[in-house]
């Protein structure tokens, strides 16, 4: 018998299938996952199809915008064919960051019902807030894992825009995070972030 | 050699890179996830960690042999670093990676040789200890063994 805290390999249990919406024939989740660490890609990717999601996986902001169609080129192919339900991003990527990606998604009329979950491995409660007051569902840490996801997945699939109150029991309280220091010059410049204040649990709704 | 002894040293072993702090639970994590449509998953990561990071490291030691250093880069290579090494369950290079970086913050160029040596180490550390594993699993999957789970108390 598994006692607390006892890990067994191999222990999906056959019935954790959130992205594959067994029943009635609905399409699987669509996820579009976005990270320049080729590491990190591939466990995402793992990840979401041992959640029976349908993943796409690219390696910047710029690649995901090209395949959103955002990007000003015409795709060839029917916008409703590559019908995305949920963008996890990276924070931190050379380029486009994270945040700036969700900045567009989230000005773009076409796109800015898709929820965007934020993943980083730096808890810096300024970058968190800036991330959920601009529109993003979560702000996961890194590394991230199955239990997380599949939480993420569960709740879309419920037709999450409800679920509101339930999510904000993710919020980073105070505790979870280091503040960032002013003084580093290798830290996130646009935010004065030594406030200690926790973050605001503004939520934006998703569409069905 | 009995498969049922290989199974066991392969157990042992397995644990003993957890009881040194080698590996943690984010590499359970990823056990968890290899499965039959995938049985070589843990090794195609672990792999490209290892391509990942040869190359960091040879940017870093060519970062910090520059005349004038520039730490935002260094910084920048060692957050990569510390990334992917957090993301295999590679403890201790993730650890190393975190003390890497508060020099770079205090842009202390001895400090950061001194750390780049110690990931270094570290690494090599876990590839030999990984590669080793590796083997013998192929050991026992050779003798017609299982891989056998891997159970803890506690982490």
């Amino acid at each position: 018998m598994a006692s607390a805290g006892e890990v067994l390999r191999r222990n999906l249990p056959g019935n954790v299938d959130p992205c594959g919406r067994s029943g009635k024939g609905s399409p699987e989740l669509h996820v579009l996952a976005v990270d320049d660490s080729l590491v990190d890609r591939k466990v995402i990717e793992k990840l979401l199809r041992s959640l029976s999601c349908k993943v796409t996986v690219v390696e910047s902001g710029s690649r995901a915008l090209q395949f959103l169609g955002l990007d000003g080129e015409k795709s060839s192919v029917g916008f409703d064919d590559l019908k995305v339900n949920l963008i996890m991003t990276d924070y931190s990527m050379p380029g486009m960051t994270g945040y700036e990606l969700l900045k567009k998604i989230k000005g773009s009329s076409a796109l800015r019902e898709i929820p965007v979950v934020v993943m980083s491995s730096e808890r810096i409660i300024a970058r968190i807030n800036r991330c959920l007051e601009e529109g993003a569902e979560e702000f996961l840490a890194k590394p991230v894992k199955l239990s997380d996801v599949e939480r993420l997945t569960r709740f879309l699939t419920r037709g999450g825009a409800e679920e509101v109150s339930k999510s904000s029991k993710r919020k980073f309280g105070i505790d979870d995070c280091e503040p960032s220091s002013p003084s580093s010059p290798l830290c996130d410049s646009s935010s004065s972030s030594s406030e200690q204040s926790s973050p605001s649990p503004k939520r934006s709704k998703c569409g069905p | 050699m009995e498969v049922a002894l290989m199974q066991r040293r392969l157990e042992d072993y397995t644990k003993s890179l957890f009881m040194e702090g080698l590996l943690d639970a984010q590499f359970l994590q990823l056990q968890q996830l290899q499965d039959d449509s995938n049985p070589e998953f843990v090794r195609e990561v672990v792999s490209l960690f290892f391509e990942d990071s040869q190359k960091l490291l040879n940017d870093l030691t060519s970062a910090l042999d520059q005349q004038i250093v520039d730490f935002r880069k260094v910084d920048s290579y060692v957050h990569q670093l510390k990334g992917s090494s957090s993301s295999i369950g590679a403890q201790r290079v993730k650890n190393t990676c975190i003390v890497f970086r508060t020099f770079c913050e205090e842009q202390n160029a001895e400090g950061c040789v001194r750390c780049l040596q110690q990931v270094k180490q570290e690494y090599y550390l876990v590839k030999t200890r990984l590669e080793t594993l590796y083997r013998l699993e192929q050991q026992v999957v050779a003798a017609g063994g299982s891989i056998p789970a891997v159970e803890f108390n506690s982490f």
